[in-house]
């Protein structure tokens, strides 16, 4: 066994390809163990945490799927999106009506949400990503402003301004909160796995060409339009998940819920997160669950100055975002850990 | 009935159309769409409406809120766009305008709360049909009076050289960061004007003008986005598109208005993207 078939069947490295071109950082030394960490605190954690932290966290991993999606968008395609809060609303409606209103079992309700998010993302995309630029932005914008009133106007199907109440998923053996944790994760894990196969396939190479060098890319034989469309549909569909996932931990949904500023913090959450980095999605999400409510706390205005600063914030001073930060960190400790252990 | 929706459509589009005029300014000089337009002048319609309370006439207020949101407008782009523009993608400036969003906003919020204010109406006395007409009447003097000045004065020739090619007028002696400045300057201006033509009707509130930006892409969009009568055109078009599907279509009612501009864009995007006035883009790598 020779060549380069040998190398990746012996555990080398895969030439760099996409994003990883030309990277040259050191990388964190125990992956696997550091893998390996993260899943048995991630299994422990309902067992150690009050019901409502628990709860906390699970929120936190609802936000982190719906960043990856919009990551794909932001970060892999350098398009903006500002509406992603509608994308997730729409998945939260689709679980709700399908739950309350049909009667339907609630493990349905996911793919039927990623399915209809999709759509629609195509739908959006279609028209706005023909063109360069900007439109993606203006349509998404407009999208955002334009769900709430069409929820309002629709109360026998979507309960109207009050909202509705929905059944929270049950499971045996575990309480509600626990149970539902661990189904949210799980979602979390085949998403993350999702994100890394994408990226890494040749639509996700075609993405970073397409954002580095348009022109090149359009050379070689790339179409733009479509794959940046595609890209779309399933941060879209991420998105509508995260909002399947939002109904069966709140077990409630309302317009106001779903309204511009829920896309405006969504976008907030990626960029301060850190954009195209693994874990930009889990950080923004952290950060835009926990810094608003601790603001709120001050002053109803607060959150919103507060989001306001960090984004600007981090545009000028960490431009990578909290995954960035955190990355130059951990390479300085690891740079001088050889050292001191020489002396 | 129809002529007075109509009337009402044109005034609402007026108001429209300024913003649209607003951020065509913005993106033809920086190539930037300024997502934080509608809330400068949201900012610049308290400020008019504080001017007035505390017992300015109206006629003097106004002049003076858009001085202030002129001098505003160039403040942003000196201390916060330009600092960026230096290699700085798309995405990094329409994020940044968006956190000037939320965070003029959260400021305006924390000053005057988000309580719903009555804004005085230039024109108390009149129908509201003519105070619509006389609205429409000011963003059309505007425009011209923009026009002008960018067609018959030195100043203008520079202006449109940097639009054109920023890097040729600065080879050829031309300030151009000035000139980016004070394209921000005149557009906060226009977008005050836009907040103080609509507050009699929509209401002063920290997020009255949301909506408008909304109403505001739609114009810009069908004027297309590099064309200044095209936003105005596109403004007035859509103001009464929106009042009249807002009156005669059951489905649509006062509800889903919002919906309309959505559709318009959709529509032109698919039709005709460079919009009515707008030029194609030629794409050269």
């Amino acid at each position: 066994m020779t060549g380069v078939r040998g190398a990746a069947l012996t555990g080398h490295r895969r030439p760099a390809v996409g994003l990883a071109a030309g990277d040259r950082r050191r990388t964190w030394p125990w992956r696997r163990a550091a893998l390996a960490m993260t899943v048995v605190a991630a299994a422990g954690l309902p067992f150690v945490l009050p019901p409502y932290r628990l709860f906390q966290v699970t929120l936190v991993l609802v936000y982190a799927v719906a960043l990856l999606g919009l990551d794909l968008v932001v970060g892999h395609s350098g398009q903006i999106s500002l509406g992603h809060g509608a994308f997730f609303g729409v998945g939260a409606y689709v679980a709700a009506v399908m739950i309350g209103r049909l009667g339907l079992p609630y493990p349905v309700t996911l793919p039927a949400a990623a399915l209809v998010t999709y759509g629609l993302g195509w739908a959006a995309g279609l028209p706005a990503l023909r063109l360069r630029g900007l439109y993606l932005a203006v349509v998404t914008f407009s999208v955002a402003v334009v769900l709430p009133p069409l929820l309002k106007r629709f109360p026998e199907v979507t309960g109207g301004a009050m909202g509705m109440p929905v059944a929270t998923p049950r499971g045996a053996g575990l309480d509600d909160d626990q149970w539902i944790y661990f189904l949210v994760l799980a979602t979390a894990a085949v998403a993350v796995a999702g994100i890394r196969n994408l990226t890494r396939s040749r639509g996700g190479r075609a993405l970073t060409a397409i954002r580095q060098h348009p022109a090149a890319a359009e050379v070689l034989g790339m179409q733009a339009a479509s794959h940046l469309t595609r890209a779309f549909a399933w941060s879209a569909m991420y998105a509508g998940v995260a909002g399947a996932l939002h109904t069966w931990t709140t077990g409630f949904v309302a317009p106001d819920t779903f309204t511009l500023s829920l896309s405006i913090t969504l976008l907030a959450g990626a960029v301060i997160g850190g954009l195209a980095t693994p874990a930009g999605p889990l950080l923004g999400a952290l950060v835009v669950t926990a810094v608003p409510a601790a603001a709120r706390e001050l002053n109803p205005a607060a959150p919103g100055l507060v989001s306001g600063l960090l984004i600007v914030a981090v545009v000028y001073a960490a431009p990578t975002g909290l995954a960035g930060l955190l990355r130059r960190a951990a390479a300085a400790v690891a740079a001088r850990l050889p050292a001191g252990r020489r002396a | 009935m129809f002529g007075q929706q109509l009337l009402e459509g044109l005034g609402a589009g007026a108001g429209y159309a300024a913003l649209a005029l607003a951020l065509v300014l913005t993106y033809r000089f920086t190539g930037i769409v300024n997502f934080a337009q509608g809330e400068l002048a949201m900012l610049a319609t308290y400020v008019a409406w504080q001017l007035v309370v505390s017992g300015m006439p109206y006629w003097v207020a106004l002049p003076v809120t858009v001085a202030l949101a002129f001098a505003a407008g160039v403040l942003t782009e000196r201390l916060v766009i330009r600092r960026l523009e230096s290699g700085a993608g798309e995405v990094t400036l329409v994020v940044t305008t968006i956190g000037l969003y939320v965070l003029v906003n959260a400021l305006a919020t924390l000053v005057w709360t988000a309580a719903l204010r009555a804004f005085p109406s230039p024109f108390p006395d009149s129908p509201p049909g003519l105070a619509a007409l006389a609205a429409a009447g000011v963003a059309g003097a505007v425009l011209g009076a923009l026009a002008l000045v960018v067609r018959r004065t030195g100043l203008g020739l520079v202006m449109r050289a940097v639009a054109a090619d920023a890097r040729s007028a600065r080879l050829s002696g031309v300030r151009v960061g000035r000139v980016l400045a004070l394209g921000w300057g005149a557009a906060a201006a226009v977008g005050a004007l836009s907040g103080v033509l609509l507050a009699p009707t929509l209401f002063l509130e920290p997020s009255m003008m949301t909506g408008v930006l909304v109403y505001a892409f739609a114009a810009a969009t069908l004027g297309g986005f590099d064309s200044a009568l095209g936003a105005v055109a596109g403004g007035l078009a859509v103001g009464v598109t929106e009042t009249l599907a807002g009156t005669y279509l059951g489905f649509v009612g006062a509800d889903l208005k919002i919906a309309v501009p959505l559709v318009i864009v959709v529509a032109v995007l698919l039709l005709r993207p460079q919009g009515l006035f707008g030029s194609a883009p030629v794409e050269r790598a």
